[in-house]
């Protein structure tokens, strides 16, 4: 009797373990189409489209981002150099730029007939994340050995670094009379993606390039949730927790840290490789310390260490960034009789929402699980204080 | 002091005059000792003698300015202590370190993290031997925390949501995931009641026998340590002052003085 009770508790664990899951694969499929068919709701050129396109891209970002601060907890203030080497990938990899090569690979018909390096998207976009993983390792390497505050500090630095080498690489010769970067002047007339049988991407029909991001933005998540829930997932997670305990427990110590490293690294190259695209050119200028903390802010304000956090995060400061504040709202002061638009005061309004949410929902707008978690923990004893007040019975259940 | 004829068994972990030293102070002192094979070997001494000091670099986490670690014959002296870990040893915590945001599975199956092997692309593709290694891992996880002791609903709770004791049990079932030979035990007693303190000691003497461990233990509770020790070494000031069968340690002079301070004898 008790045998069958047993097994009928656990088939009903089972199930309500199951049901959630169920409903959430329901749901993930739901926003997938959702997103798929977005955007034909909208003209193929309008302005929402652009900043969807943006805002999705920011949230790819986000995501990488989020496995060093989140996930890691490795505090990472100079992601914007992946941004740039993905970006700098595309302007290799995909452009007239290094005019001495003649190299090709499934390009399009007059793509494949221009002097330089002209790579399928595909490709270059397998080529950034590469690249960016590979840059990430070297200047993890001697950064990750640190802790706290001070990884904070010489990520910082070398997010620097590479904003200057980028300014500064048409200086740099690298044979051929060609140089690393055009700096300022920026590396145009980038080719745009091209698929046999879609044919080249271009501006006036924005749609292939809203699939395009939203497809990269799909395969960044699976990554990023099974990654969450696996042996390496865990082994972050335990290092930020207590380093000392993890490595006690046979973490590697900078093995696995640099292992989150390169992974945010190659999120970020896939998005700015992205954005070298649609920007149509690669400009040092783009590259600012600014920009670094852009990223942080979405991840903080979707919830540190929460997957779709990170994409909330990403898309609501991409939208208020690149649709709120200059289509909708930029001319609001005026109305008001100041003389000002909003744009000029853009990082004061990201300010702001940052001290609202820290002040409102300092666990972000999604927290993680685990934090979430602990932060009704912290409620819970006083809610049994206020069980156990004289006058409210029950307390005891 | 084993009998002439019989050679002793090699020492599953053995220290060789190791010193360390931090700046000026000198925070252990040329000590050595041996822990054979399926013993229970405890390290007794007032508050600041050394003993977590030495705990420490027998796990890698300090590396010893002198002397040298042998873990049943192998030099672990320079290893990284992720790599100590592979190698069988496992720790405890004097201040229960866990992994507070993740559950007390989840806590376990960190331990477990040396003897699995899904790298990452192993974790992002998921190939059937990941998922098996997953489930297994899950598991043993669960079949641990029974194992210590803890009760079903505790299982799936944040580690900082657990009650004291429990969390106790969860960092012992986190450190015998990662399969070990020998087992340091900081403190373990610390905040119970002689009752669990001797369900505890009972508890170590099933690990030594069941799991064929070696268990070397830092204690203040003497009854433990008198209770369940083959052999005892006394620290004081980072020094070797006794070593020996617990009732040779109790009426050593040098050991008493140690405790209590001089006029007090």
């Amino acid at each position: 009797m008790s045998g069958l009770g047993a097994r009928l508790r656990a088939w009903q664990a089972a199930a309500q373990r199951r049901l959630p899951q169920r409903r959430s694969r329901v749901l993930a499929g739901l926003l997938i189409v959702i997103g798929i068919v977005l955007p034909f709701a909208f003209s193929s050129s309008s302005g929402f489209i652009n900043a969807t396109i943006i805002a999705v891209a920011y949230a790819v970002m986000s995501l990488g981002l989020n496995v060093v601060v989140g996930f890691a907890g490795l505090l990472d203030l100079g992601y914007v150099a992946f941004y740039a080497l993905g970006a700098y990938s595309l302007g290799w990899l995909g452009s007239g730029f290094f005019f001495k090569a003649k190299i090709h690979a499934l390009v399009s018909p007059v793509a494949s007939t221009l002097p330089g390096v002209h790579l399928n998207f595909i490709l270059i976009l397998i080529g950034a994340a590469l690249i960016c993983a590979a840059a990430g390792t070297v200047i993890g390497l001697p950064t990750l050995r640190l802790r706290g505050d001070y990884i904070a500090i010489v990520t910082l630095a070398f997010g620097e670094i590479i904003g200057t080498l980028a300014v500064n690489g048409q200086s740099i010769h690298i044979g051929g009379g060609m140089t690393l970067t055009a700096g300022n002047l920026g590396i145009s007339a980038v080719d745009a993606p091209y698929f046999p049988g879609i044919g080249s991407f271009n501006l006036l029909n924005l749609r292939p390039w809203y699939w395009l991001i939203f497809a990269i933005l799909l395969v960044v998540l699976f990554v990023n949730l099974r990654l969450r829930d696996s042996r390496l997932g865990r082994a972050w997670v335990a290092l930020r927790e207590d380093e000392v305990a993890a490595v006690s427990m046979g973490i590697p110590l900078v093995k696995t840290k640099l292992s989150a490293y390169a992974i945010g690294a190659a999120f970020g190259g896939m998005s700015g490789a992205f954005f070298g695209a649609y920007y149509t050119t690669v400009n040092a200028g783009q590259f600012q310390f600014g920009f670094s903390i852009f990223i942080l802010a979405m991840v903080i304000i979707g919830g540190i260490g929460s997957i779709w956090g990170a994409v909330v995060g990403g898309l609501a400061l991409g939208y208020i960034n690149n649709y709120l504040i200059p289509d909708v709202l930029n001319d609001l002061p005026s109305h008001l009789g100041f003389n000002f638009q909003l744009t000029q005061v853009e990082f004061g309004i990201f300010g702001f929402l940052l001290v609202i949410m820290m002040v409102l929902r300092p666990q972000g707008l999604i927290p993680e699980r685990r934090r979430q978690l602990e932060l009704t923990a912290e409620i819970a004893p006083a809610d049994a204080q206020l069980a156990e007040a004289p006058g409210t019975p029950g307390g005891a259940a | 002091m084993s009998p002439a004829g019989t050679p002793p068994p090699p020492a599953a972990l053995r220290a060789e005059h190791i010193t360390k030293a931090f700046g000026g102070l000198v925070a252990v002192s040329d000590i050595s000792f041996d822990v054979p094979q399926h013993s229970i070997v405890s390290l007794i001494g007032p508050n600041g003698a050394g003993k977590t000091t030495l705990f420490n670099m027998l796990t890698g986490l300090y590396r010893p300015s002198e002397g040298k670690i042998l873990l049943g014959g192998r030099d672990i002296t320079r290893a990284r202590p992720d790599l100590i870990t592979r190698y069988g040893v496992a720790r405890t915590f004097q201040n229960i370190r866990l992994f507070g945001a993740m559950t007390a599975v989840e806590n376990v199956m960190v331990g477990h993290h040396s003897q699995m092997r899904a790298g990452l692309f192993g974790s992002i593709f998921r190939p059937p031997w990941v998922r098996r290694e997953e489930v297994k891992a899950r598991e043993r996880a669960r079949e641990l925390l029974a194992y210590v002791g803890l009760r079903e609903p505790g299982f799936d709770r944040l580690a900082s949501q657990l009650p004291y004791g429990d969390q106790r049990r969860v960092e012992i079932a986190r450190a015998l995931a990662s399969e070990p030979t020998v087992l340091l035990l900081d403190e373990p007693t610390a905040g119970m009641n002689p009752r669990e303190s001797q369900a505890l000691a009972e508890f170590m003497r099933a690990l030594r026998d069941d799991l064929k461990l070696t268990i070397l233990l830092i204690e203040h509770d003497m009854k433990v340590v008198m209770g369940v020790s083959e052999r005892v070494t006394v620290l004081d000031y980072g020094k070797k002052i006794a070593e020996g069968e617990p009732a040779e340690v109790r009426a050593d002079p040098g050991v008493i003085e140690a405790y209590l301070g001089k006029q007090a004898s």
